[in-house]
């Protein structure tokens, strides 16, 4: 049993606090300096809302990559988690349980210490019957030597401002737990967890959380969104800050309202964001396409899912590639990134901000369930207010608007990029602009020469995009036996997955895209063209990077291990798949 | 103080000879003035259709959208920016029917605008099909054996959700048109303004004889309350009918927050106008210890 690497699962019904308490013991695990990787996982399908959270820590300095598909250390808040997930556990792992679940004879004959306690009756006699699970963690951080402080540290900060007594009962009821623990079952494996106390500071956070983080800095002042898994949090996130942070937030009646909200705060001047999924994004299509032709900067956050329709509302994909990047009618630049880690998250925010104001067009912003929803740690230093630079483009003064004497909003340029003005700042920033064809003056025509010019002017855009494209991420050694290929939250498990290849003397590199759109056809060709064997990994069934890579280099990968069962790929998965 | 003049443009109007279009345009940039806006402080959002076009043919702040989503864009500007004058202007397809989520949402909140719909009660730019607002049994092009549907009543509809400016002009009529228009401006809450007008080309049996023999203004109705919103409501109720057609404010009251005057962010002024970062760099370090 590697002590310095241990995986937790805490499963519970709906209503147990399965995901504060996974996302407390996170917290503390952090704290202690520990690198944390935790992702709840909704069962919808089972009766009672079965649902789990998975931590996996380790105790070093570079950050957990990906999820075990096997865990040292199983809390059950209830006999269905023990039913569930008792085949999960490594041989020699723990099971935590209230002694009245009756997990003894659930879990004869398999290889597992079972660690139980009275924990309902503790909690009560404590605090509260509630904090159950407070007991059952306070159990687990005694059994892998985690010091106590670091949980009665988390419990301050989730109940200390609220209430003084939940607090202090929890306390009482973790302190009481956690010593008992420590005297009826000692340390569980052959050296406490301990913490790092020289580790840098951390933060806990996931993908939304740090790209709403990315957006308050960087001057996005305008949102407007319709709840939808997984992406509400990001929503929720803009809405708790809005009033201390100077940002208007508007839950819309639906999608369609969203995105037009949007294109009308953008031609009133302002950053502005939306967030959705892939029904949601739908419904919005027809908007896009108003903000292409009237180049209002537009960044929407598409946190993918399994579709079509309802799919699996609250599991991950990576199936909306080529909708992003194809999706609504006509032709128009867009630039299409899909971050892969909690700090591009955040750095994108600022990038897609920018990028949508200097090239007046639409910036998507790819994220996925598995990004979305998981909470990982991450080096503080790497989330610096003050390394996001905003940049705005090109913009008229009200100086530059009494020197022109008039305004052309479409001018004819060179990059396609018209200086913009806000409206009615000026006299003579008084324009139209509409979603027909139109002049430069803004003013509806069907001139075939102007139509002509003016689409070729949008599109002139592209080429300023594709100078802000970077090429794929490329690790491992730069000669490799197999190279694989993926992009988005498939990082993590991928790097693993190399680092595991070479570890064991074969050789593995891998090309991960994150900027998709202009596809990075130069630099795909690089990285791609001399490689023995490239195997595609994405979450979705038919391949869709591997088809992009061919439609813009000629490149055929066909060689792929794809996941499409709603699940984020693990480490495993993907060395399975390469055996198989 | 601006004239007619400065609102004129060097596009002329595509619409029909005989037009309510015309009446409305006229009617718009007459109140502009009286009201004393200057080109500048006008955003007239309109939709697609003959008289979405509105804001192609004067020299005013435009934004020209889509189909149905006029609300929204306008919602989303003046919330970025409520130092302009906001305007929509849409026929009843686009503000009824494609818009009709749109209408419901945006007369709850309130929203600080002027929404003038252009009732003609058939889609025009598509030729002559049966719309949310035409009579049953209208035959077109796509009810050729007569429209299933009842028409929409949409100041009903409006004052059922709590509309706090609610008004019917005609086409025909440019000076109570005006206004009503200029009315609207000075009103604190979303404002609706639904104005019948004929189609010369599409729907002629609602001729100009035929509004005039059945309109009638509310005002010169003996002890007419504006302010009850039930006396409004009985009001609505009467057109779509078989009788007569009120006309003018049916309701309206000024007590009424607009959604915009609730905003937090907007204490410090209009959005667009406000620093993209409200505090010192460092501050923001704050956003960051929330996840420590």
């Amino acid at each position: 049993m590697p002590v310095q690497d241990i995986s937790f699962r805490i499963g519970g019904e709906a209503g147990q606090g399965v995901e504060s308490s996974g996302a407390g013991f996170s917290l503390a695990l952090t704290r202690a300096g520990l690198q944390v990787l935790g992702t709840p996982s909704y069962y919808e399908r089972i009766r009672g809302g079965h649902n789990f959270f998975t931590i996996r820590t380790i105790k070093r300095r570079e950050p957990v990559l990906s999820l075990a598909e096997q865990v040292d250390v199983l809390i059950a808040l209830n006999r269905e988690t023990i039913d569930l997930h008792k085949g999960c556990v490594r041989p020699g792992g723990l099971l935590i349980a209230d002694e009245a679940l009756g997990a003894g004879e659930a879990v004869a004959g398999l290889d597992l210490r079972l660690l139980a306690l009275p924990l309902a009756e503790i909690a009560e006699a404590h605090g509260n019957v509630v904090m159950a699970n407070t007991a059952a963690l306070a159990i687990a951080a005694a059994a892998v030597g985690l010091p106590l402080k670091y949980m009665l540290g988390v419990i301050e900060t989730n109940f200390g401002a609220r209430s003084r007594a939940i607090a202090e009962a929890n306390t009482r009821v973790a302190t009481y737990t956690y010593d008992l623990a420590t005297e009826t079952f000692g340390l569980a494996f052959d050296a406490p967890l301990g913490d790092c106390a020289d580790a840098p500071p951390r933060l806990l956070l996931g993908g939304n959380t740090a790209f709403g983080m990315g957006a308050v800095m960087s001057g996005c002042k305008f949102v407007a969104g319709y709840p939808m898994t997984p992406s509400t949090s990001l929503l929720e996130y803009m809405a708790s800050h809005a009033d201390r942070w100077g940002i208007v937030v508007k839950h819309a009646e639906d999608e369609i309202a969203a995105v037009n909200m949007c294109v009308g705060a953008s031609h009133a001047g302002v950053r502005t964001l939306t967030a959705t999924s892939g029904g949601g994004f739908d419904l919005m299509v027809e908007g896009i396409s108003l903000a292409a032709i009237t180049e209002s900067p537009l960044v929407i956050f598409l946190a993918q899912r399994p579709g079509p329709a309802t799919g699996l509302a609250t599991r991950t994909a990576q199936a909306d590639l080529l909708m992003a990047i194809h999706s609504s009618h006509g032709e128009f630049p867009r630039m299409v990134i899909a971050p892969h880690t909690p700090e591009e998250h955040f750095r994108t925010a600022c990038r897609a901000l920018n990028i949508a104001d200097k090239y007046q067009c639409l910036v998507l912003v790819l994220s996925d369930q598995q990004s979305a929803s998981s909470f990982a740690s991450r080096e503080k230093a790497l989330f610096d207010p003050a390394s996001l630079e905003i940049e705005r483009g090109k913009w008229l003064s009200t100086e530059d608007l009494e020197a022109q004497g008039g305004y052309l909003r479409y001018a004819l340029t060179d990059d396609g990029v018209s200086p913009r003005a806000i409206p009615g700042s000026h006299p003579n920033a008084v324009f139209l602009s509409s979603g027909n064809e139109h002049r430069e003056d803004g003013h509806i025509t069907e001139d075939p020469a102007i139509v002509r010019a003016m689409a070729e002017k949008r599109l002139a855009k592209m080429r300023g995009l594709e100078g802000e494209v970077r090429p794929p991420l490329r690790h491992g050694p730069a000669q490799a036996d197999l190279t694989f290929v993926s992009w988005g939250s498939s990082y993590g498990p991928v790097l693993d997955a190399v680092n595991s290849l070479n570890a064991s003397g074969r050789t593995a590199n891998m090309v991960h895209f994150v900027d998709l759109w202009p596809f990075p056809k130069k630099a795909a060709l690089e990285a791609l063209g001399g490689a023995r064997r490239l195997v595609a990994v994405e979450g979705n069934a038919t391949a869709q990077l591997a088809s992009l890579i061919r439609s813009q280099t000629g490149i055929l990968i066909d060689e792929t291990i794809l996941r499409y069962d709603g699940r984020g790929f693990t480490t495993e998965f993907i060395l399975a798949g390469l055996e198989g | 103080m601006a004239t007619l003049q400065d609102f004129a443009v060097d596009v002329r109007p595509t619409w029909c000879p005989g037009c309510g279009d015309y009446g409305i345009w006229n009617a718009l940039k007459r109140a502009f003035v009286q009201a004393g806006f200057d080109p500048e402080d006008i955003m007239m959002v309109t939709g697609v259709g003959c008289g979405s076009k509105m804001n192609d043919y004067m020299r005013i702040g435009g934004l020209h959208t889509l189909h149905g989503r006029s609300l929204a864009v306008a919602t989303g500007f003046l919330l970025a920016n409520t130092g302009r004058k906001v305007i929509t202007v849409h026929g009843d397809g686009d503000g009824y029917g494609e818009g009709g989520n749109h209408f419901l949402h945006t007369v709850r909140r309130n929203m600080g605008f002027v929404d003038l719909v252009e009732n003609n009660q058939v889609y025009g730019l598509t030729r002559g099909q049966v719309s949310p607002t035409s009579r049953a049994g209208f035959r077109s092009s796509t009810s050729p054996s007569g429209a299933l549907d009842r028409p929409i009543n949409p100041l009903a509809l409006a004052l059922s959700q709590g509309a706090t400016f609610v008004a019917r002009g005609l086409s025909l009529d440019l000076p109570q048109l005006q206004y009503l228009i200029t009315e609207a401006l000075g009103h604190r809450g979303y404002a609706l303004i639904d104005v019948l007008q004929v189609c010369v080309s599409y729907n002629r049996a609602m001729s100009y004889d035929w509004y005039r023999e059945r309109a009638y203004k509310v005002e010169e109705e003996e002890g007419y309350d504006s302010s009850d919103q039930a006396v409004a409501m009985a009001k609505a109720l009467e057109y779509p009918g078989d009788g007569r057609i009120p006309t003018g404010i049916l309701y309206r009251t000024e007590d009424v927050p607009a959604y915009e005057e609730g905003i937090a962010a907007l204490s410090a002024g209009p959005l667009v106008e406000q620093p993209l970062r409200t505090r010192p760099i460092e501050d923001y370090e704050e956003l960051v210890r929330e996840h420590m």
